[in-house]
């Protein structure tokens, strides 16, 4: 921990800065650490560069992979979108479509129950905050042998909803919505000082007039940072997906994309490449843009 | 900041009956007319999707779901139509999907982890009988010609049969055969029936695979065997080479003379002790924790599994919070260019979708044609993902490049927001530097810091993408009874036994799962007692 000491040597100013330019306490005050940072770029840029140059390799296999931008070309990304085994656009789609209802959706849950959380007060108000957050211990992950059961239960009975069905699958996911968002907007709600609701209320509007027209607009951030949580861990998820939708043209990309390479030595890599490009790139840019609120919004289920 | 405190509940609590009718009034005086139409349409139409579910369970013969669906319905219904009911209005919605997904999947779970779910026992024993006999199937040699119609109901295909007497009756795969009197009659053969659509030459054809897989019973009995048809416009009947005796409880193959019974295991057992499958579902009490716990090819796995999630999550979060915490240090320095730049390409790894990470790195780690092995490396053949050791440490060594951004983030958030002035009193004082950073500005980053290490904890307790999509739980573990793998964690050893291999063991999973969801809950009441959390809850 050599390093830290002088790291807070040089924060609280010891060192005089009108002395004259040498390399060496150059070295010492910020060089080093440039150092460390670029050993750290290349540490988290490489497999991301080695993605995209595999990406724009018109060869498939993962050996031709590895001369990194010898060759660029755009034949991996048509193949990956027109190859009939490998649905990628439909993939691409039911993502989009799983995640975003599914965030919208368990965004408007979250919210609602935090209202009358952070709002009302009720019998059982704090045995179901207490359940919530014991809930919370407990992902659906774990039940899935018991999720696969009943969809396939209710399948029989109804098709539309039941096994194979994404309708069915956005149900299971909302199902875990309570549990993991409730808390996180709980506590922003109650930020909001109640005496708005209050004037509201004296001027007459209703309680779901208070809801959806002030308070939702006043809890916008945190709306988008829950929402967009959700989205991404609803297109990371694995297990669920994989175990309740069946047809090819109904998955999702993580389970698309892990059937296309589940052995890599065999796979079209550059095209599995192309479509993880095509895929990282709208969450990325996204992330990037919003990363000040994400971070905000991952920490402050802690620091309250 | 004005956070309702407990003092202005108290003085909120008691309205008196006045206040609490003036409220009433003063609510439904607000509520804008096009606010009651969407409420209106909306009950109208769960009502609707409600209705139907109930015709449709009614025809099925569900009652216990026809009844709780309709209860649920009722008291949606009381709720949202009766004034005040505040919360509940509001909770509702969720709570139902909450119920239904999460608490009652965990139930359901507890429940599996004592039966015999599995490939060969899904499903009750009168089902187990007819799956068996209509499996040994053989056409009767001098069997009348029936003609048949195929019809459907609701996705169902049905049989209309007139037997060669001229007499109309209908049956399913799963409804034997039964009289019709109201069916349309054409030519001395049945033609249509009421409630069914009759299919047309090309639905026939469209769906012959699945018409020529029915065999519809012939009646209530087995062992009276079924009707056939191999082009969906004549029928032959067809008996099992199984006979099923109800009274004694036992298969005997015509064949071999060989007589299986119920030994009270969920199949039907030969005395040499082969069991014919498919068999059913029944209650095994304790049997699969005691498998799990006694039997030599189980255990060793469980164990060692447990060991090593534990161990991965552990050295998880420390190796990324100890990464982050080092250059958040490193780049929380005002003086320094360019932080900007190396933040950003340092969060990269966290933007870029995990799973896609994990298969990318698998790509890259591959053992023969691997970018590490044959560019960084000369064309070594290091087994990175085979191996059990390497495998392990590959997994350490990714996950570090997937977390080790959010640590940094976390950990420059909490560094900025100890305030200055601690650290110039300490050095005024005479504090070394080092001295200020272990004993002022670390406990100070913990306390903000802990319950983010907590989470991650529980995050990587259950990371199944990871583990799943890099090494697939390898290399297996050879001594292992159960498909399970040196670097599979509970999580992913608990999916591998039910959804891969040949058999799915639905039973044996759950029962994991419990044990899981013990060790969970061990884990949590001991980070609340010592956290206290929950006791500023309110």
């Amino acid at each position: 921990m050599k390093t830290t000491t002088r790291t807070t040597a040089e924060a609280t100013g010891f060192v005089p800065v009108k002395r004259p330019f040498t390399l060496k306490r150059w070295f010492a005050s910020t060089g080093w650490r440039h150092v460390v940072g670029l050993v750290m770029v290349v540490f988290s840029t490489f497999p991301l560069l080695y993605v995209l140059s595999a990406s724009l390799n018109p060869h498939g296999t993962l050996t031709g992979s590895n001369a990194l931008f010898s060759k660029i070309g755009f034949d991996a990304y048509v193949r990956i979108l027109n190859t009939p085994e490998a649905p990628y656009a439909a993939w691409f789609g039911n993502t989009l479509m799983i995640a975003g209802i599914t965030a919208l959706g368990s965004v408007f849950l979250g919210a609602l129950a935090a209202y009358s959380f952070s709002r009302m007060r009720f019998t059982g108000r704090r045995t179901g905050l207490l359940t919530i957050v014991l809930v919370q211990m407990f992902p659906q992950l774990l039940g899935v042998v018991a999720i696969f059961l009943l969809m396939s239960t209710i399948g029989d009975i109804f098709p539309a909803i039941g096994l194979n069905s994404q309708i069915g699958l956005i149900m299971v996911y909302l199902g875990g919505a309570l549990g993991v968002n409730t808390f996180l907007m709980y506590g922003f709600f109650n930020t909001i000082p109640a005496s708005i609701d209050e004037a509201a209320k004296i001027d007459g509007a209703s309680h779901a007039r208070i809801f959806f027209t002030i308070i939702l607009r006043l809890v916008a951030p945190i709306l988008a940072v829950v929402s967009l949580l959700s989205f991404i861990s609803t297109t990371n998820d694995f297990v669920l997906a994989s175990v309740l939708l069946v047809d090819p043209e109904k998955q999702t990309l993580a389970v698309g994309l892990y059937r296309l390479v589940s052995n890599p030595n065999y796979a079209d890599w550059s095209a599995f490449s192309a479509g993880a490009v095509l895929a990282a790139l709208p969450v990325m840019a996204l992330f990037l843009y919003l990363q000040k609120y994400i971070v905000g919004g991952l920490t402050a289920g802690s620091v309250k | 900041m004005s956070i309702i405190t407990d003092e202005d509940v108290a003085n909120e609590e008691k309205p008196n009956r006045r206040q609490r009718q003036a409220a009433r009034i003063a609510e439904a005086a607000s509520a804008g007319l096009k606010a009651i139409l969407v409420k209106i349409i909306l009950l109208g139409l769960v009502d609707a999707i409600a209705l139907y579910a109930l015709f449709v369970l009614f025809a099925k013969g569900q009652w216990i779901v026809f009844g709780l669906v309709l209860a649920v319905t009722l008291i949606v219904n009381w709720i949202y139509f009766s004034p005040g009911k505040l919360p509940a209005k509001y909770l509702t919605p969720g709570v139902i999907f909450l119920v239904i997904f999460q608490i009652f999947a965990v139930g359901y779970t507890a429940y599996i982890g004592f039966t015999n779910y599995s490939t060969g026992h899904n499903s009750d024993k009168d089902q187990a009988v007819s799956a068996l006999m209509s499996s040994a199937l053989e056409r009767v040699p001098d069997s009348p010609t029936y003609a048949v119609t195929v019809v459907d109901r609701v996705g169902t295909l049905s049989l209309l049969v007139t037997d060669p007497d001229g007499d109309v009756s209908i049956g399913s795969n799963d409804e034997p055969l039964q009289r019709v009197s109201d069916a349309t009659v054409e030519g001395g053969k049945a033609v249509a029936a009421a409630g069914y659509t009759s299919l047309s030459f090309q639905d026939v054809v469209a769906r012959t695979d699945e018409i020529t897989k029915m065999a519809v019973p012939y009646s209530e009995d087995p062992n009276d065997g079924s009707l056939r048809t191999p082009d969906g416009r004549n029928a032959y009947l067809y008996l099992s080479t199984l006979v099923y005796d109800e009274q004694a409880g036992t298969m005997t193959n015509t064949g071999t003379g060989v007589v299986y019974s119920d030994t009270g295991e969920g199949a039907f057992t030969s005395p040499d002790g082969e069991a014919m499958l498919p068999g059913w579902r029944i209650n095994v009490g304790f049997d699969n924790f005691v498998r799990a716990f006694t039997d030599e090819g189980i255990r060793g796995p469980l164990v060692s599994v447990t060991i090593w999630t534990f161990f991965f999550a552990g050295i998880s979060v420390a190796s990324t919070f100890l990464l982050g915490l080092f250059l958040a240090i490193v780049f929380n320095d005002l003086r320094m260019k360019g932080r900007k730049f190396y933040r950003v390409a340092m969060i990269l790894p966290y933007a870029f979708p995990a799973f896609l990470s994990a298969l990318v790195w698998a790509g890259m780690l591959s053992e023969s044609f691997g970018f590490i092995n044959q560019v960084l490396l000369g064309g070594a053949q290091i087994p990175w993902l085979t191996n059990e050791w390497l495998a392990k440490f590959s997994i350490l060594l990714v996950n570090l490049w997937l977390g080790f951004p959010y640590m940094f983030l976390v950990c420059t958030g909490a560094l900025q927001s100890i305030p200055e002035e601690l650290q110039e009193a300490a050095t005024v004082d005479g504090a070394s530097p080092w001295a200020v950073f272990r004993l002022i500005k670390l406990p100070l980053l913990l306390v903000s810091v802990a319950p983010l290490l907590i989470a991650s904890f529980a995050f990587n307790f259950n990371n199944f993408n990871l583990i799943y999509m890099l090494t697939g739980g390898g290399p297996r573990d050879a001594e292992a009874s159960v498909n399970v793998g040196a670097t599979d964690i509970l999580i992913s050893m608990v999916y591998k036994v039910a959804f891969t291999g040949q058999t799915r063991d639905y039973g044996l999973a759950s029962a994991f799962s419990i044990i899981i969801f013990i060790l969970v809950a061990v884990i949590s009441i001991i980070s609340f007692r010592k956290t206290k959390a929950l006791e500023d809850l309110n």
